[in-house]
């Protein structure tokens, strides 16, 4: 995994920069002292505890009961019995379904879309739509979900309300759609915002001669536009995948209901470990979602190194 | 911000016939307009339901405008004695936590992004995909034990030292960005002029890097303020409880939502994040300058 | 900050360190190692619960049992309830009338007792949860509220330990005599007290009289057998249109609500229990279990009941309102929503008129005589009560309060006037008879009822049974989601502990 690739794009710096270069500007014992705090707070309070979480997943470990007083190391079985879960195999399927609809359309589609809209859009209802989108991401999640329970509420929702009192039960007949919707509402500011930082690094001439030369915007997008950003919407994809795969909101919207239809990984893992407190069980599912996120970092950084 | 008044009209090229021209441009615009429209109304109308049940006396689940505005949800709220501190809490472990994480971040970033350390990106990937181990409720128990024989259960500093491990992976993989954008003219020159290490990254990098320490600080606090499961498993008093667990109060025994005072509390629990975001995008402009690369 | 952090960082590295050995060494006994043990305590952790105001003059008194007169003794009191939010009247009385009236007590007998209540209202696992992390680490508050249901995995995990294990003069307390032996049992294992109760209910059908009057029913309905119910659920179908006829928890969303609302009192009503103490044996794929999945089947997919309340996330909120709402004309509930919901003070979904709109009545076995003990009719009773901490430093005291929380004179302030059913009889005996439904629980009720089976597995044991109402009404056949269900029992209990077949 080299690191090389990654930062070849970046303008200002470029493959000109010799790599030992950087060596003048800040001496190797500076860089250690600078590293210091971070790590040694990763150390502890991230790396620590994470490969303890591993190790519990070798284990039978329970919160009570009598698994509590004399954990034993079981070796694999919980994995065995993880991939063995057609439970299991369904929230996999869930989650697939609910980052690639939430995320990968929903966030990074709609906030491309309002980035690119907002690049010269001036004016009050520009602002009022960009707090809007931006309220949305940093409203706490407990309120969101409430919001949204109420939102496409069955009789009194205003979803319904809006359609005519159409009485959906979105929830029930739509609850996939439903929280996909949701978490593209709750997101799309992360990517928005991204996307926007992204399109302000094009020299704006490139657009300029594009349309000159009677390109459509379509066509602007595509050649030159899509071309140049690409490494910053790899990254914003990376981030947002990894974050949905482990967002836990749409339990407090749909309790992973109805007939586990929402029942994404991180509320399987939350079943277990918190409800039937299964803490060994959680943490082998906990670790397969870790190998499921270093899957996609790993074709992340492919596709990153494919560019060049 | 810039105001000219115009709408862009993406696709409004010189064509060959003035008519398809304007034919073009006004499908283009009721385009435009139609699109705005329905992200407005999906963005706001989630939201019209904490605008108006906090102020309704008898709220139900619809957004309807109270027939009669009352402040009383706001009276009954305030017998909870935790509910008013509980935003008090949010904001000191959303502050500590902020600054702890800016603090030891930004430097970690500036040093990760000038000096070549072999598999330094392989590094911020695992350790960006083991904080999402921490962050699950698998880790529950290690967090707790090792936070207790630190003897910082029930503390402020054992949530924030947790939260901030959590958080810090992703804060410098966002932040390393902004000074990998940063030429590096502008260090070499103040080393000519004999400065520090120190000297620069307070001087030159930290500046530089201004609107990137925003986008973490908000980031930062939007995380801490919702999350739930890290404080409530390490406080007891509750006295000292955030705002995001005392928001579950307002549930009864038999799981229901108490309507009055989930949404005066959700309503007062939603305003500090959004006044910071609107305070820190005016005063130093929330905007990710560089976007994000790996 | 940076000043403040440095020792702070240097400890945890001692510390880690400590955990690390701990955590290689096999990580088989949870509790901490002695060394980890005394750095937690040389930094003030062992006693999370008191706030850090209070730490100081609490600290000094860590000598075992009970302290010498005047010493200053802090105790802790955990529930999960909160003035002004959930379970308000708990939280209330605690704090306006269990800690003063203590506190003046012990000052008459002139020992200095502090007590602080930590007070949390959350979801009943999250509690649960932190419960068994305090336990764990030998720490937490000193007299804590628990569902009885969790005691035999707390018991099991070595987190408590019988009362008179932890004082010897519990046995002797003279409150004993006024709790109901199936009341105590909710908080025994293996005929062990483990603490005092502080309550029960009971399970029983409602139906709207309303609804019942349209369909040409009687007020004084009296099912005595599951076909009658679902004949007057048909009834009221053919008849009174746009309301759903009969609600019986269901589902996995619903969560417990399926088991102990529905499944359970289903389940007694045919001659067996979920666990049976004597055989050591829990109901597998067996005749009964199909009976019960066969009902839902039935009332699920031929329109008796709505299967989107029993999906949706927030279900059983749903149907308390549709019933406040005369929507719903037969419901399966506890005495919780007659007190809580449809209450006409302070109830959630209140029915002004709940005293004429609402009818109840007991529910029946399948067929007449069908009932464990061959009883007629059946129920299912839950409850929680207050646990001693065996970590406690001051066990006297601590015995002291726990014992005087479920005096006579406590349980009355406690009930301030509204009826309830209590864990003491002579309470119970003076307040219910304003109560038309209370009495009906605690004379008709309570005598039938049964408890859940406490061990640490119930719970997972609890929601296969869900997962099993809930396949027969989305498809699967009732022979399939029972196969299906013996299945994951025999991997969680083991085959020897599971009957099936005919």
């Amino acid at each position: 995994m080299s690191s090389r690739a990654a930062d070849r794009p970046s303008p200002p710096r470029g493959a000109s920069t010799p790599p030992e270069a950087s060596a003048a500007a800040l001496q190797t014992r500076g860089a250690v002292a600078f590293l210091t705090p971070a790590l040694l707070l990763i150390g502890i309070f991230l790396v620590f505890p994470a490969l303890w979480t591993l190790y519990l997943g070798i284990t039978d470990y329970r919160l009570t009961g009598i698994q509590a007083a004399q954990p034993q190391v079981i070796g694999l079985d919980n994995y065995a019995s993880a991939l063995g879960d057609p439970a299991f195999a369904n929230s996999l399927w869930v989650t697939l379904l609910y980052v690639l609809g939430s995320a990968v359309i929903g966030q990074l589609g709609l906030g491309f879309a309002l980035a690119w809209t907002f690049r010269r859009w001036r004016g009050p209802a520009r602002n009022a739509l960009e707090v809007l989108v931006i309220a949305a991401w940093i409203i706490p999640s407990s309120v969101v979900a409430f919001l949204w329970i109420a939102f496409l509420d069955t009789h009194n929702g205003t979803l319904n309300a809006a359609l005519g009192n159409a009485d959906i039960p979105w929830l029930f007949s739509w609850p996939l759609l439903s929280i996909i919707v949701f978490n593209t509402w709750r997101g799309t500011a992360f990517s928005m915002l991204l996307c926007g930082g992204a399109l302000n690094t094009l020299p704006p001439s490139h657009l300029e001669t594009a349309r000159l030369a009677g390109a459509s915007t379509w066509q602007q997008l595509r050649d030159i536009v899509l071309p140049s950003i690409r490494g910053h919407l790899l990254t914003n994809l990376l981030l947002i995948s990894l974050w949905t795969f482990n967002d836990f909101t749409p339990y407090l919207i749909t309790a992973g209901g109805p007939n586990f239809a929402t029942d994404t990984l991180p509320v399987y893992i939350f079943r277990n470990a918190l409800i039937n407190f299964q803490l060994g069980y959680g943490a082998a599912i906990s670790a397969i979602l870790l190998l499921i996120n270093l899957v996609i970092a790993l074709v992340y950084l492919r596709l990153l190194r494919a560019r060049s | 911000m810039v105001r000219d008044g115009t709408t862009p009209t993406p696709g409004s090229i010189p064509g060959p016939s003035e008519a398809a021209l304007q034919v073009r441009r006004l499908l283009s615009r009721i385009g435009f307009y139609l699109f705005i429209v329905i992200v407005g109304a999906y963005f706001a109308l989630p939201m019209l339901w904490l605008v108006f049940a906090p102020f309704d006396p008898h709220p139900t689940l619809a957004a309807a405008v109270p027939s009669s505005v009352t402040l009383s949800n706001f009276s009954d709220l305030l017998k909870n004695p935790n509910a008013l501190r509980s935003l008090v809490n949010s904001i000191v472990l959303a502050g500590a936590t902020m600054v702890l994480v800016v603090a030891a971040a930004a430097p970690a970033a500036y040093a990760l992004s000038r000096v070549r350390i072999p598999g330094r990106d392989l590094l911020l990937y695992v350790l960006l995909l083991f904080s999402s181990v921490v962050t699950g409720t698998a880790a529950m128990v290690p967090l707790f034990l090792l936070v207790f024989n630190l003897g910082l259960i029930n503390t402020d500093v054992g949530v924030v030292l947790v939260l901030a491990g959590g958080l810090m992976p992703a804060g410098i993989f966002i932040l390393k960005d902004f000074v990998d954008s940063m030429p590096k003219s502008y260090e070499e020159s103040a080393r000519v002029f004999g400065a520090s290490s120190f000297q620069i990254l307070r001087d030159i990098v930290l500046p530089y890097a201004r609107p990137g320490l925003a986008v973490i600080a908000v980031w930062v606090v939007v995380n801490v303020w919702s999350n739930f499961l890290i404080p409530f498993i390490l406080i007891r008093d509750p006295g000292l409880m955030p705002a995001a667990v005392v928001v579950y109060n307002f549930y009864t025994e038999g799981g229901q939502a108490d309507l009055r005072l989930l949404s005066s509390f959700g309503l007062l629990y939603s305003i500090p994040v959004v006044v910071m975001y609107l305070f820190v995008n005016r005063r130093y402009g929330f905007r990710f300058y560089g976007g994000i690369k790996g | 900050m940076n000043a403040n952090r440095r020792p702070t960082r240097i400890t945890a590295l001692l510390a880690t360190a400590a955990l690390v050995l701990t955590a290689c060494s096999g990580s088989s006994s949870p509790s901490p190692s002695a060394a980890a043990a005394s750095a937690a305590a040389s930094a003030g952790g062992n006693q999370p619960s008191s706030s850090p105001a209070a730490q100081p003059s609490s600290s000094p008194a860590a000598q075992p049992s009970s302290s010498p007169a005047g010493a200053p003794v802090t105790l802790t009191i955990a529930a999960n309830a909160v003035v002004g939010g959930k379970s308000d009247q708990e939280a209330t009385w605690l704090t306006n009338y269990v800690i003063p009236a203590f506190e003046k007590e012990m000052a008459a007998q002139g020992k200095n007792v502090t007590v602080t209540f930590n007070g949390t209202g959350v979801a009943d696992e999250q509690y649960k949860a932190q419960l068994a992390l305090d336990l764990k680490s030998g720490s937490g508050a000193d007299v804590f509220d628990m569902d009885g249901i969790w005691i035999g995995e707390f018991a099991q995990a070595n987190y408590i330990k019988p009362l008179n294990q932890i004082l010897p003069a519990a046995d002797t307390w003279d409150g004993w005599s006024q709790i109901s032996p199936a009341v105590q049992a909710n908080m025994s294992y293996q005929g062990q007290r483990y603490g005092i109760s502080s309550g029960t209910d009971g399970r029983f059908l409602y139906f709207n009289k309303d609804v019942f009057a349209k369909a040409g029913l009687p007020a004084d309905w009296a099912p005595t057998s599951w076909q009658d119910i679902l004949t007057a659920a048909q009834t009221i179908k053919d008849k009174v249109p746009g309301v759903t006829p009969l609600q019986i928890d269901a589902g996995t969303a619903m969560g417990e609500a399926t088991t102990a609302q529905g499944f359970l009192p289903l389940l007694v009503g045919t001659g067996v229990k979920l666990y049976d103490e004597t055989t050591q044996k829990w109901q597998g794929n067996t005749p009964q279990i199909q009976d019960v999945l066969n009902f839902y089947k039935q009332v699920y997919t031929t329109g008796l009941g709505d299967p989107q309340i029993q999906l949706a996330a927030k279900g059983r909120d749903q149907s308390f309102l549709e019933f406040s709402q005369l929507k719903i004309g037969i419901l399966a509930e506890g005495d919780y929503m007659w007190r809580g919901v449809i209450n006409p003070t302070g109830g959630v979904n209140p029915m002004p008129n709940r005293a004429t709109e609402v009818g109840w009545t007991l529910i029946p076995a399948k067929t007449p005589g069908s009932g464990v003990n061959g009883q007629n009719f059946v129920s299912i009773s839950g409850g929680g009560g207050r646990v001693l901490n065996p970590n406690t430093k001051n066990p006297a005291e601590a015995w002291a309060l726990l014992s005087f929380m479920a005096s006579k004179d406590s349980v009355l302030q406690y009930t301030n006037g509204q009826p309830q059913i209590t864990q003491r009889n002579d309470v119970n005996a003076q307040i219910l008879s304003s109560d038309p439904v209370l009495t009906f629980v605690a004379t008709k009720v309570l005598p039938l009822t049964a408890y859940r089976p406490g061990f640490a597995v119930y719970p997972q044991v609890s929601q296969a049974l869900q997962l099993a109402s809930q396949q027969v009404f989305n498809g699967k056949s009732v022979s399939d989601a029972a196969t299906e269900y013996n299945a994951t029992l025999v991997k969680l209990v083991g085959a020897d502990h599971v009957v099936s077949g005919g």
